[in-house]
């Protein structure tokens, strides 16, 4: 088994249930200290508040925030990492994943849209999540751009996937050249789609559009960088 | 906080007299999903749903279908919170008798209903602890003045009041083997009321503290009319697993032999070397026994296993019939059958073993947590 492999496994352990973070106690989570930074738009106290206030209040939260926004809720009630995981996938907002630190849990919460759910593509140029598998491992030089927000992107990305989000895309343009090889992807195809389009106003001719995007990706992942 | 009287609080003692006198009593269980299929409150007569509070944070009406019209119905959650969170908008609708668990199902994993099993010889007592959240069977000998408990859990006031109320001082706090399930009361309640703490020595190996070696053939008498607690060497599901007879009647068999199944080998990590100690025991060790001895094992797996009064218990004989972990012929397929596909491991397993050993120290908060769901200790507890 890979490294990548072992680590992508561990976090998808590590973020199933609240039972194995309990077994896995504190050598099982993810240093702080060699992390990226997560950007998030509201972080929401909730340190010291049993059930169901955590979950009442990230309701609440996500109310006032705009779609694609990340919530970090901190949180000391350990129920509140299966509960937040199950609320997500109820309600279809996307729970991106959990990091405690001195014993407060921190979960991510992004904000999912309407679009999201039904994605419809209109850039022309295509590629399978399988495509891109086997080109990588093939050795071709293909930049993998991740166009999903940089909490996203910690989680877990294609490994050699650079990040720049979708709304800085435009500024900071100059960080990739137009004749390259670019898979754009994001979590299911929509962003990434918006990327392709505005990289090929910009110019680049060689493009392509992962799909379905990270929810489909077998390949190796890192996170946490 | 404001409370309202439309909705009001349910022991867990009152809940496992639902239980044990088949009372009807709908459930309806707000925590995950995953938790609920783990664990849950069970009985004939208990009927439950699961429901997890986050999907009825805008209100019970989508499921007020799914609950019967009429009778009393019970909130439960991990804690209390969210139990009353939707105790309370149950109410509000207008429903009559809702109830929610009084601090939810870690009261209801350290519940513990005393059941007496039998005089014994002189005016003594057998009493078994019943903890029916978990599984766990306990046993307190009475006899003149002097208490003996084996297999004590956490809950160590429990056995101090009752022995109180009984006039008896705990003399010995006994353990059967070194447990993985739940974390043992013996030394604690040992230390604090002067008593001695009996362990089998071979599972005693890496212990850090002191403790009164529990070797085969040793006898403990409890007050002064020689009830006797004859310790017999049983190993399998640990390798210093030690059963007793009481009053040579009684046979506690520890994680050995249970009423509908057998004990697991697995849990110190060496199944493949005990699955003979295991055989051993089962087969020649308890065969040489009386088939008249009561057996009083230290877990049930199944709320059907509870007979009269919510006790634990059966005839060594009759076991011999029915108990299918007794009526594996073929060695091989014994092997298999404790080795191979056996139930998932008790929650932190390891980190109580650890506990038990002395190693570590969890908070009781921590306590709490790691002991959380059903005990596993036998092998067909699916």
């Amino acid at each position: 088994m890979s490294s990548a492999k072992w680590k992508s496994d561990r976090t998808a352990a590590l973020f199933t249930t609240s039972k194995l973070l309990i077994v896995k106690n504190r050598k099982g989570i993810i240093p702080l200290t060699n992390q990226a930074q997560i950007q998030v738009d509201l972080t929401l106290d909730c340190k010291g508040l049993a059930c169901p206030m955590p979950i009442v209040k990230t309701k609440k939260a996500i109310e006032t925030v705009q779609a694609g926004q990340v919530v970090e809720l901190q949180a000391t009630d350990r129920g509140s990492l299966a509960d937040i995981q199950g609320w997500c996938k109820n309600t279809g907002h996307q729970y991106l994943g959990t990091i405690e630190e001195d014993g407060v849990l921190k979960h991510y919460i992004r904000k999912s849209n309407a679009d999201e759910v039904k994605p419809e593509t209109k850039f022309a140029v295509t590629m399978t999540t399988e495509e891109l598998q086997a080109k990588l491992s093939g050795g071709d030089a293909i930049t993998v751009l991740d166009v999903r927000e940089p909490a996203e992107y910690a989680f877990q990305h294609v490994a050699s996937a650079i990040n720049i989000p979708m709304g800085e895309l435009e500024g900071r343009i100059g960080e990739l050249k137009s004749d390259a090889a670019i898979a754009v992807i994001c979590r299911t195809g929509t962003r990434s789609d918006l990327a392709c389009q505005l990289l090929q106003d910009k110019g680049f001719t060689n493009i392509s559009n992962v799909l379905p995007g990270m929810t489909g990706w077998n390949g190796p992942t890192s996170k946490l960088n | 906080m404001t409370t309202t009287a439309t909705y009001q609080p349910m022991t867990a003692k009152e809940v496992t007299r639902y239980v044990l006198d088949k009372q009807p009593l709908f459930i309806l269980d707000v925590r995950n999903e995953g938790d609920y299929n783990d664990w849950r409150i069970e009985g004939e007569t208990i009927e439950s749903i699961n429901v997890p509070y986050f999907e009825l944070l805008e209100g019970v009406e989508g499921i007020m279908d799914r609950i019967p019209a009429e009778g009393k119905v019970l909130v439960v959650c991990a804690k209390e919170g969210s139990s009353m969170f939707v105790a309370e908008q149950l109410a509000e609708t207008g429903r009559a008798e809702v109830f929610y668990l009084q601090g939810g199902m870690k009261a209801w994993s350290e519940y513990l209903e005393p059941v007496k099993v039998a005089d014994l010889k002189d005016g003594g007592e057998l009493y078994q602890f019943v903890r029916i959240g978990k599984g766990c069977l306990s046993y307190m000998v009475i006899s003149n003045g002097e208490a003996a408990t084996i297999d004590t859990l956490r809950m160590t006031d429990v056995f101090e009041q009752f022995a109180a109320e009984k006039g008896a001082t705990i003399k010995h706090t006994i353990d059967t083997h070194l447990h993985a399930d739940h974390i043992s009361g013996g030394r604690q309640l040992a230390e604090k009321l002067g008593a001695t703490y009996w362990l089998p020595p071979k599972d005693a190996g890496e212990v850090t503290f002191e403790y009164a070696a529990l070797n085969d053939a040793e006898e403990i008498t409890v007050g002064d009319t020689q009830i006797k607690i004859q310790a017999i060497y049983s190993p399998g599901h640990t390798i210093g697993s030690t059963s007793f007879v009481v009053d040579d009647r009684y046979l506690l068999s520890g994680d050995i032999l249970f009423v509908e199944s057998i004990g697991r080998p697995d849990l110190a990590g060496l199944a493949e070397d005990w699955v003979g100690d295991l055989r051993n025991t089962l087969y020649n060790r308890y065969k040489e026994l009386s088939e008249e001895l009561v057996v009083l094992p230290a877990h049930f797996g199944k709320i059907t296993e509870l007979g009269e009064g919510g006790k634990v218990s059966a005839r060594l004989g009759d076991l011999y019939q029915n108990n299918p972990g007794l009526n594996i012929h073929d060695e091989a397929e014994f092997r298999r059958a404790v080795t191979e596909n056996l139930p998932q491991h008790p929650n932190s397993y390891q980190q109580i073993r650890q506990t038990n050993m002395g190693k570590i120290a969890p908070t009781s908060d921590e306590q709490r947590e790691m002991e959380i769901g059903p005990n596993r200790c036998a092998i067909h507890d699916k």
